[in-house]
C-alpha cells in the first residue's frame, strides 16, 4: 500500500530533479535541511532516523543531493524523506517534509477493532506485509 | 541568450555578451579598487575571455566541455589572494559556471580532523557547504606533511582530488598559498597540479602602490593623513619591507590601525577641543612614533622599545 506522509504524498514520486528543485526553494527560505529515512512508516512513528547531521548553511542544493545519494546507497530499501526546518525564533518547526524514496515493496495496514471499558470501541492499526 | 533568439542561434555578440553577463562590471570593479597587481588583472581578463568564448561556443552547439577553472594564486601574504578569489568567485557566478557564486574559506584546520574517521565527515561538510561557490583554501600545503606518513591531510587531499574530478560543474577550488611552499605541494602532489588550470602569481606591491593603499584604507575609514604624515607614510613603507615578517598590504592596514590608536591617544591627552578635521587627521607624530623608525621590530624580546 502506498504510503501518503508530508507533501507530495499523493502525486507520483518525485523525479531527482525536481528533489533538486524543492530543495532550492528550501535553501531560498533559509530553513534547515534533514534526511530521516526508516522501515516503519506507521503514522504514529515521528521520530525516523536522521541521516547524518542536519544541515544548516548550505547555499546550493547539490550538498543535500550528495547526502540524499549517500543514504540511498546506504538504506535504499527504506523509507527516505527530507524535512526542512525553520529556527527563526517563534516559527522553530518543520515547515516542509517530503518523501524521496520507497522501499520496492510498501507495506500495507491492517485495521484491529477492540471492545474496551463501557462498550466502547477502539481501533488500532498495524503494519503488515 | 536565453532563448530569446529562437532555436539556433546564429551569431554570438561577444561584445554585447561582456557588458550584459555584468563580466565587464566585475572586472572595472577589479581595476577600481584593487591597486596594482596588473599582471593578476592581466590574467583574470584573459580567463574571462576564454570563458566568455566557451560559453559562446556552447550556445552555438560547438564541441564543449565544463573547462577546468581550478586555480592557484601563489604571492606573499597580503597581495590580496583572497580579495582576488571573492571578485573571481563573481566572475564565475556572473558566466554561469558556477550557480551561487559564495566564496567558502577554509584552511587546513576546516578539512583535516583530529582522528581517525573524522576527516572525511569533515572534508565533507566544507565541500557540501561549498558547492554552487568556490571553495578557498588559504595555505593548501598545510594539508600535506611528507614528514608524516599517518598525517590525516592525506586523506582530505584524496577526497578532494575526487570532488575536484567529479564535481567540476558543481564547484570550483582555488588554492592559495607562498609561492615556492606551493611548488613543492604541487610536486609532491601531482594530481593537484594536474587539474588546476590557471596558476596566478601575485607580485609583491611597489613602495608606491602601498602609498596608494594606505591613502585609500584611511578615505574608507574616514581618515586623512596630512602632508607631513603622508611623508611619514612614505618613510615608513620604505623601512617596512626590509623588517622581518612584512606582509604587504596586511603590514600597512595593522601600521595604520596602530597610528589611529596613537592619534586617540594624542587627541585625548590634549586639553583643546577637537573638531571634525583633528578627529579625522593622521599627523607625522602619529606615524613617526613607530618603532619601525627606531630599528625595527623587537621579535626576540632582546631590547625594550616603548613605542610601538
Amino acid at each position: 500500500m502506498r504510503i501518503t506522509q508530508g507533501c507530495f504524498s499523493f502525486l507520483p514520486d518525485l523525479t531527482d530533479e525536481q528533489i533538486r528543485d524543492q530543495v532550492e526553494y528550501i535553501l531560498s527560505r533559509d530553513w534547515a535541511v534533514g534526511i530521516e529515512f526508516t522501515d516503519e512508516p506507521h503514522p504514529r512513528n515521528t521520530y525516523w532516523e536522521m541521516w547524518g547531521n542536519p544541515m544548516f548553511d548550505l547555499k546550493d542544493a547539490k550538498g543535500v543531493m550528495m547526502e540524499l545519494d549517500e543514504c540511498r546507497k546506504a538504506h535504499g530499501d527504506s523509507y527516505i524523506r527530507i524535512n526542512a526546518f525553520d529556527s527563526t525564533r517563534g516559527w522553530e518547526t518543520v515547515m516542509m517534509s517530503f518523501i524521496v524514496n520507497r522501499p520496492k515493496s510498501e507495506p500495507g495496514f491492517r485495521t484491529w477493532r477492540m471492545e474496551a471499558d463501557g462498550r466502547h470501541i477502539r481501533y488500532t492499526h498495524e503494519l503488515v506485509g | 541568450m536565453d532563448g530569446d533568439m529562437g532555436e539556433k542561434l546564429a551569431t554570438v555578440d561577444l561584445k554585447a555578451e561582456y557588458e550584459s553577463s555584468g563580466v565587464r562590471e566585475i572586472l572595472d570593479e577589479l581595476d577600481r579598487e584593487l591597486i596594482g597587481l596588473a599582471p593578476v588583472k592581466e590574467r583574470i581578463r584573459e580567463t574571462a575571455a576564454l570563458l566568455l568564448v566557451d560559453r559562446a561556443r556552447r550556445d552555438l552547439g560547438l564541441a564543449y566541455e565544463t573547462p577546468t577553472l581550478h586555480m592557484s594564486f601563489t604571492g606573499n601574504p597580503g597581495t590580496g589572494k583572497t580579495t582576488v578569489a571573492l571578485k573571481m568567485a563573481g566572475l564565475l557566478h556572473r558566466l554561469g559556471y558556477v550557480r551561487k557564486g559564495h566564496l567558502v574559506s577554509v584552511t587546513r584546520d576546516d578539512l583535516v580532523g583530529q582522528y581517525i574517521g573524522h576527516t572525511a565527515p569533515k572534508t565533507k561538510e566544507v565541500l557540501k557547504k561549498a558547492m554552487g561557490g568556490v571553495l578557498f583554501i588559504d595555505e593548501a600545503y598545510y594539508l600535506y606533511k611528507p614528514d608524516n606518513e599517518r598525517d590525516y591531510g592525506q586523506e582530505a587531499i584524496e577526497i578532494l582530488l575526487q570532488v575536484m574530478e567529479n564535481n567540476r560543474d558543481d564547484l570550483v577550488v582555488i588554492m592559495a598559498g607562498y609561492a615556492d611552499r606551493m611548488d613543492r605541494f604541487f610536486a609532491a602532489n601531482p594530481g593537484f597540479r594536474s587539474r588546476i588550470a590557471h596558476h596566478i602569481e601575485f607580485p609583491d606591491y611597489t613602495d608606491e602602490e602601498l602609498a596608494r593603499i594606505s591613502a585609500s584604507m584611511l578615505e574608507n575609514q574616514g581618515y586623512a593623513l596630512d602632508e607631513g604624515g603622508r611623508l611619514a607614510m612614505e618613510d615608513y613603507i620604505r623601512l617596512r619591507r626590509d623588517q622581518p615578517h612584512f606582509a604587504n598590504a596586511r603590514s600597512i592596514r595593522n601600521a595604520l590601525d596602530r597610528a589611529r590608536l596613537r592619534q586617540a591617544n594624542r587627541l585625548f591627552s590634549g586639553d583643546a577641543p577637537v573638531d571634525a578635521q583633528a578627529l579625522s587627521t593622521i599627523t607625522e607624530a602619529d606615524i613617526r612614533a613607530s618603532r619601525v623608525f627606531s630599528g625595527g621590530l623587537d621579535i626576540d624580546g632582546s631590547r625594550r622599545v616603548d613605542a610601538d
